[in-house]
């Protein structure tokens, strides 16, 4: 009896020392040494706000899953970083035809893949092959960036799906590659920025059967390349994803052709709730976390953080719903327009940086028209035209999601009170209806049109206005109340496929000032900068308009 | 006996058939589905379309369900539409995470529950007993996520005594051999490993005890003062029993009866507390499996297996409880 309390009594003396044990070399670890100097080697944590789906880049549309993809693979051409910019990627350089059809990619030499296998124009033409001829029902209907940008498949397994723009691929030689469009589209070369377009090993998406999506039941079940053996050519290789812990590793790739990453080893952990990820970056057990509540930016600066906005390209706009007759009228939704004070919005609910809208895309994107009819704050003129239009006493319906917090839209609750209160100063009657984001206000909104107005965004994918206008207004969608606008469609539709430059851009110039002036289906509301916070030991992070944020110049100072 | 088992079981295929028909049509008919998850913003009419009618979301709901029932009854609980893993491997992950909380938190719940009831009955409207009543009553009305943000706000932020969240630190290489860290650290010899697991553990045990705790403390104080005046414990005393023997005999053993019934309640009851506690601290449980498979667009095949465990679990009790009434008491077998 004695022994055995005895050797109870040591055991717990054990635990206690291990676990003292521990706190004091987590307390070590965390010494600090302010040498200021930029280190190699190490581990960089950090907190992602949402499980990946898995690593084949083409199965893939958000930004959790992007966000490892980035650092194991490359595309073609890539965004400058920081910017939206197009600088060369896999390719050195890029030309088209006059028709814009033909487009020629000058590969970047002595390029490697992660299995050791090479990078060229065969692995190239490999890459758009797969997308274009992917057979089941599973697999098309996950490859949303491919549909957006190439319309169809060799064979569509879906009705409604659109005509293959991919025409065909060829390896002229080792380091040319010529792809083959069956007509010019506006989103190119934009478009072959894409992560979602990242190209892959050949060699390695044939071994791990990366073609094959099961559908089984309700879900669908990815091949072991997506899940287990990515292999892609960027700065790093992937090291696994450890489900229980959440946590996804990479590695350091030395044989990288451009910067080679600074640290060994990052670690991407996922932590939902913002909240918490707030408490491990102070912890110090992570050193970035993303999208941090807008509250939070001025402590966390105060606190030493590094809050890096990312310049704003996105866009969060008012939408109005013509199914209701009374906002058919263009004088009813100037009114609306009129009555809003968004300066005011920017100043009170914006995050640091935010800017009034005046057009569906940023000024950054090409085709934006500096002179566009502006609707400045003015009450009265807003209930002006609404006598002209006969539409006074106005009861409008207004869905906003209260339980979610978009790049574009931090404050769901918040935008929508101060907007309600604007249309209320004017004599427009104003019925909030909150719908969880998830369960009923996408529904509600993009499938149903049961609202008058509500708000909604989008962030850019890639620098062309197409991807901005033509998304929201180039065809009649179910959200402004399927707005029979022919003469809109068609300007948008001339300018996407307008080849020359500057045609282009006075075509979209054109397209924006006729949607301020003429049409006006929607009210621009704001462009937010949405945020990463990374320690102050961390160097080199570079802040991206589209979250394309590359690992490799990352190092970590302790 | 035999046939009191047999009808029973049929009983519990009956209740769980139904159970699983109704958790099926309520789920899809709440609004907002995986389809709108799994296309985002980017949702074009022809895209909803085209998932929908891969998943076969178009059919009648009697049509899926049946197609559901088919591949349950091969073992086949399907895949996550999140991350489209198996949902046996899902669940498989997520449980002995959830054990793991549960087993701290009563080993804390009753290792200090029992003592301190037992001293807050011996010291009867003394400072302690006051102050115990005082704090379980803190206890038992402290909504658990406040507790939880509470203490990590105090001990994490303030002052860096523990880590924030999850169950061991990022990075830390582990060997994992049954899925509970702390163990797996001392069976593979990962001390460290070990160690960290338990400071991970500490701060999530002590949000998820405080309600049991409380329970605790409370039966174990009242059912000790009702012993305290049996007569046998005044014979004994008479009789010039040590009061060591007096206490271990004959107070506490009787005592505890009641306790160790509200200690199986109380473990039943931890794991709806594991929800809120392991949301607080990402912890990777069942609890937030739940939380996931909801707010992440709709999970239906890990929410339908979630649901169907725990219905089974719950009914099986049950049944244990009945056959043994009906074991102990053969008048129960004769109805």
């Amino acid at each position: 009896m004695q022994a055995r309390r005895l050797r109870t009594a040591v055991s717990l003396v054990a635990v206690a020392a291990l676990a003292v044990g521990a706190a004091g070399c987590a307390e070590s670890d965390r010494g600090d040494d302010n040498s200021g100097e930029a280190k190699t080697g190490g581990t960089f944590i950090f907190a992602g706000a949402g499980d990946p789906k898995n690593f084949d880049p083409i199965f893939n549309d958000d930004g959790e899953s992007f966000r490892p993809v980035r650092q194991m693979y490359d595309t073609l051409v890539q965004h400058k970083p920081g910017t939206a910019d197009l600088v060369g990627g896999l390719a050195e350089s890029w030309e088209h035809d006059p028709e814009g059809k033909v487009w020629t990619f000058k590969l970047r030499q002595g390029v490697k893949f992660h299995d050791g296998t090479p990078f060229n124009s065969a692995a190239v033409c490999y890459n758009f092959d797969r997308w274009y001829n992917m057979k089941g029902a599973a697999a098309q209907s996950q490859m949303i960036y491919y549909q957006d940008v190439f319309g169809g498949f060799a064979k569509n397994e879906a009705e409604g799906a659109g005509q293959a723009l991919y025409n065909k691929c060829e390896a002229k030689d080792d380091s040319t590659a010529v792809v083959t469009l069956n007509q010019y589209k506006g989103a190119f070369p934009g478009a072959f920025a894409l992560t979602a377009l990242s190209i892959a090993s050949p060699d390695a998406l044939k071994k791990g059967d990366a073609d094959t999506v099961k559908q089984n039941g309700d879900s669908f079940e990815y091949s072991s390349f997506a899940t287990t053996t990515p292999v892609g050519t960027g700065p790093f290789t992937f090291g696994g994803w450890d489900k229980a812990k959440n946590e996804i590793t990479l590695n350091r790739n030395p044989d990288y052709w451009g910067e080679k990453a600074k640290v060994d080893k990052v670690i991407i952990k996922v932590i939902k709730d913002e909240n918490t990820r707030k408490q491990e970056l102070r912890a110090g057990t992570v050193q970035g976390i993303d999208f941090p509540a807008p509250a939070d930016r001025k402590a966390l600066s105060g606190e030493g953080f590094q809050v890096l906005d990312r310049p704003a390209f996105n866009i969060l706009y008012l939408g109005i719903n013509q199914k209701n007759p009374k906002l058919k009228d263009l004088r009813v939704r100037q009114a609306i327009a009129y009555a809003l004070n968004r300066e005011q919005l920017v100043q009170t609910k914006g995050p640091g940086g935010t800017k009034v809208a005046d057009e569906f895309m940023p000024d950054t994107v090409l085709g934006y028209a500096p002179d566009v009819q502006k609707y400045e704050h003015n009450p009265e003129k807003a209930k002006q035209l609404l006598k002209d239009a006969g539409a006074e006493g106005l009861t409008l319906n207004f869905y906003y999601p209260p339980d979610v917090s978009r790049p574009y839209m931090p404050n769901p609750q918040e935008i929508f009170t101060v907007l309600a209160n604007d249309l209320q100063a004017v004599g427009i009657k104003v019925t909030g209806k909150p719908r969880p984001w998830n369960g009923g206000f996408k529904d509600d909104v993009q499938q149903f049109g049961k609202q008058d107005l509500h708000i909604l965004g989008w962030t850019g994918d890639y620098n062309d206005p197409g991807n901005f206008v033509g998304t929201f207004f180039g065809r009649g969608k179910v959200e402004f109340g399927d707005q029979a606008m022919t003469e809109m469609f068609a300007a948008i539709t001339k300018a996407d496929g307008t080849v020359d430059e500057a045609g282009k851009k006075a075509a979209w110039e054109q397209v924006n000032r006729d949607i301020a002036a003429k049409w006006l289906p929607a009210v621009p509301v704001w462009h937010a900068p949405p945020a990463i916070v990374v320690t102050k030991d961390v160097q080199g992070m570079i802040a991206s308009p589209l979250t394309d944020e590359r690992f490799n110049t990352v190092s970590v100072n302790k | 006996m035999l046939r009191v088992i047999v009808r029973r079981l049929l009983q519990l295929a009956v209740t769980l058939i139904a159970l699983s028909a109704l958790i099926f049509i309520w789920l899809r008919n709440l609004p907002g589905g995986p389809v709108e998850a799994l296309l985002g913003e980017r949702a074009t009419p022809e895209r909803r379309a085209l998932l929908i009618k891969a998943l076969g979301y178009d059919q009648p709901i009697l049509v899926q369900y049946g197609k559901f029932m088919q591949r349950v009854l091969t073992g086949d609980l399907g895949n996550s539409i999140r991350t489209g893993d198996p949902v046996t491997d899902v669940i498989a992950r997520a449980f002995p995470a959830t054990i793991e909380l549960a087993v701290a938190a009563m080993i804390i719940a009753v290792g200090l529950g029992v003592p301190l009831g037992y001293l807050a009955a011996r010291y009867r409207g003394r400072l302690l007993d006051n102050l115990t009543i005082a704090g379980t009553l803190l206890g038992i009305s402290i909504p658990i996520f406040f507790l939880g943000y509470l203490l990590k706000d105090v001990l994490t932020q303030d002052i860096h005594w523990f880590p924030p969240s999850g169950r061991i630190s990022t990075g830390m290489d582990n060997t994992s051999v049954t899925g509970f860290y702390v163990l797996d650290g001392l069976l593979t010899r990962e001390f460290d490993a070990s160690a960290d697991a338990l400071w991970h553990l500490i701060l999530p045990a002590i949000t998820l005890a405080t309600i049991p705790l409380a329970v605790i403390v409370r039966i174990t104080r009242a059912s000790v003062l009702d012993v305290l005046n049996e007569d046998y414990v005044r014979t004994a005393e008479a009789k010039g029993l040590r009061h060591r023997t007096i206490r271990g005999r004959h107070i506490l053993r009787n005592a505890l009866l009641p306790v160790v019934t509200t200690i199986g309640l109380q473990t039943g009851a931890l794991l709806s507390g594991a929800v809120l506690t392991e949301k607080v601290y990402n912890w990777g449980g069942l609890g937030t499996l739940i939380t996931d498979s909801i707010s992440g667009g709709r999970d239906y095949p890990v929410l339908q297996a979630i649901i169907l465990l725990a219905a089974l679990v719950f009914v099986l009790v049950n049944l244990l409880v009945d056959l043994s009434y009906a074991f102990i008491d053969p008048r129960v077998r004769v109805r």
